[in-house]
């Protein structure tokens, strides 16, 4: 080999040698491949298994739904409904007023999440930048609050709505959900990671504290808004003992509610209690597809407080 | 003179001593007032009267009566019920907790692969952490249904002869919740752990490759430890979250059958807003919070033994 390098011209040793790493390094690596090969095929087989696992409960809902009562119950399951019959969908439509549902939920999601970033942030904001007497303290008090289960407060705020003649309406879902610890937690920690430099100079060049605010801090804490959105929107979507307690007139239910008051209706046939199961779900899943990046980051920047 | 300087003290110490933090002061609680109000209200009122309320009886329409210990002496030593959704909710906890927490790392460490397409599985994998509990919970009543189920048809094309009746029977019904909620939270504690992988630094396994170490001892020796911070942090929160499973109970089960399934949650549910019951179920509710601050608390004391700081 030394000799053939020689013969070529190359006549340094150290050149000599660096080639020879090559070959033996191709050599080996020839064989790490083939390893890694077989580990790659096992992983991959793993990974669609187990997202199989996660995906058919969902995939099929969606058949079942789409599935006339004969086939729904034909032995061994057949995946592809053969014919489809959207039908199910306007009769679980027509048999509880999921328009109205939805609608409802969509209004008090939008809502609540857009009063709830407000309220955490500007509190989040005074813990994080100001200082006045009493800020720790009174900053304790919130975090010695998260320990405590909601089921403790949920008597006493049923209680209270009764008092204020709320029971049954719009108000008592949308103001006990207007101010949240966590948020609040979540958006302090991180205002104090922001650099001080800027709000320094907002403040010569003559900004109030509401401008520094809402132009300065605000638009740099982006990633933290973005999570703690989709988390206030995923809760509020998905909400359900708060509501079932509070609300029974079901022009007000949101979705989860009203899907579970009109289960006993839907549930004369499979097929359409699974439809109905669906438009609770899509809409969410959607959301989620769409925006799946904030999702997944906010667990992250979250990770705390999460379920 | 005295009563100036007493103000003058008292404004100092609330507001502060200059002009500028006072100012400060007053912006400060502009900005908090709409938080704060919310949070005193809802929260600290609440949780005083919650308190309150565990030592009465009292139906929502008649007068409250004081009867002192009485809710917390009958919880303990009268009411089977309230023993059974104990148990119920202690097997929960404890079927959802490891499992739940060994899944996530490995479908994590999945994840974790430089390799193609790995973003896709990702996102199937979280589809189920999304998912509202109501809606999904019939989704599975109508999987676990025993003769035209999916689950059961596909054991049965296993070659089991005899397939478990799931929801309604007593012996089946715990774990079929348990296999529900690990299958709707794996996700998110997959990407928990996901996060920790990725801040393990590559020079360690890269210096353990040279020294010979294989690929368990990597895992081992490097992963497991510096994971343990998270894991940690995953029993804690799965635990609290498995003390408060309600949902999926109260749309597949109903708490049945004979009560099989039946949580705490479920329970203070139906004695606070089925039988109007609301000293009582406060008291319930103190005892929860009681159980998953006792919990808690054991999971910090012997995190020293074996979670590893750097």
């Amino acid at each position: 080999m030394r000799e053939t390098l020689n013969m070529v011209g190359i006549t340094k040793p150290a050149a000599q040698q660096e080639l020879l790493n090559l070959r033996f390094a191709n050599n080996k690596g020839k064989r790490i491949h083939n390893q890694f090969f077989w580990e790659r095929a096992l992983i991959y087989l793993m990974l669609i298994l187990f997202s199989a696992a996660a995906l058919v409960p969902l995939l099929w809902a969606v058949s079942s739904s789409l599935k006339t009562p004969e086939q729904i119950f034909l032995f061994p399951p057949r995946w592809i409904p053969n014919p489809i019959r959207w039908e199910n969908y306007r009769m679980a439509w027509t048999m509880a007023p999921f328009g109205r549902f939805l609608l409802n939920t969509s209004f008090l999601t939008i809502v609540i999440t857009l009063l709830q970033l407000a309220t955490s942030c500007l509190a989040a904001y005074a813990f994080a930048r100001l200082q006045f007497p009493g800020r720790d303290k009174l900053f304790l008090l919130y975090l010695g609050t998260m320990m405590i289960p909601g089921q403790v407060t949920i008597i006493p705020n049923f209680i209270l709505m009764k008092f204020f003649g709320w029971v049954n309406s719009y108000k008592a879902l949308i103001f006990p959900a207007v101010f949240n610890v966590f948020g609040t937690f979540l958006m302090r920690q991180y205002f104090l990671t922001l650099p001080y430099e800027l709000e320094d100079a907002a403040k010569i060049d003559g900004c109030s504290r509401f401008q520094t605010f809402l132009r300065i801090i605000l638009p740099l804490a982006k990633p933290a808004v973005a999570a703690l959105t989709i988390f206030v929107f995923r809760n509020e979507w998905n909400s359900f003992l708060w509501p079932l307690i509070i609300i029974n007139d079901t022009k007000r239910m949101p979705i989860q509610v009203g899907l579970a008051f009109f289960r006993g209706e839907l549930h004369t046939e499979w097929e359409v209690l699974l439809a109905g199961a669906n438009i609770a779900l899509i809409p969410i899943i959607l959301v989620f597809l769409a925006c799946q990046k904030y999702f997944i980051k906010g667990v992250a920047v979250s990770g705390f407080g999460g379920r | 003179m005295i009563v100036t300087n007493f103000f003058q003290g008292l404004r100092n110490s609330l507001f502060g001593k200059t002009p500028t933090q006072r100012r400060e002061t007053r912006t400060a609680w502009l900005f908090l007032a709409p938080n704060l109000l919310g949070f005193m209200l809802f929260t600290v009122f609440a949780v005083g009267m919650a308190f309150w309320l565990s030592f009465q009886e009292w139906d929502l329409f008649n007068q409250s009566n004081p009867v002192g210990l009485a809710n917390y002496i009958r919880l303990f030593t009268g009411d089977p019920d309230f023993m059974r959704a104990l148990y119920n909710t202690v097997y929960f906890v404890i079927g959802v907790v490891p499992v739940g927490a060994v899944l996530s790392l490995i479908l994590a460490l999945l994840v974790n692969q430089k390799i193609k397409g790995v973003s896709l599985f990702r996102t199937a994998l979280y589809v189920p952490v999304v998912t509202p509990t109501i809606a999904v919970g019939l989704i599975w009543v109508w999987l676990y249904n025993s003769d035209f189920g999916l689950i059961n048809s596909f054991l049965s094309q296993l070659g089991f002869s005899q397939t478990p009746n799931w929801l309604t029977s007593s012996t089946w019904s715990k774990p079929a919740i348990v296999l529900t909620n690990i299958w709707q939270n794996a996700g998110y504690y997959m990407v928990i752990y996901l996060a920790a992988l990725q801040n393990i630094p590559d020079q360690l396994y890269e210096a353990a490759k040279i020294d010979g170490a294989t690929r368990w001892q990597q895992f081992s020796r490097i992963t497991l430890p510096l994971l343990s911070p998270t894991t940690f942090l995953v029993f804690v929160m799965k635990t609290m979250g498995a003390f408060k499973i309600f949902e999926a109970a109260y749309i597949m089960t109903e708490g049945g059958p004979g009560g099989s399934t039946e949580t705490i949650v479920y329970y203070i549910y139906k004695n606070g807003f089925e039988w109007f019951r609301m000293g009582y179920a406060a008291a319930i509710a103190w005892v929860l919070f009681a159980i998953i601050f006792l919990c808690t608390l054991f999971q910090f004391k012997i995190q020293k033994t074996w979670v590893y700081y750097e």
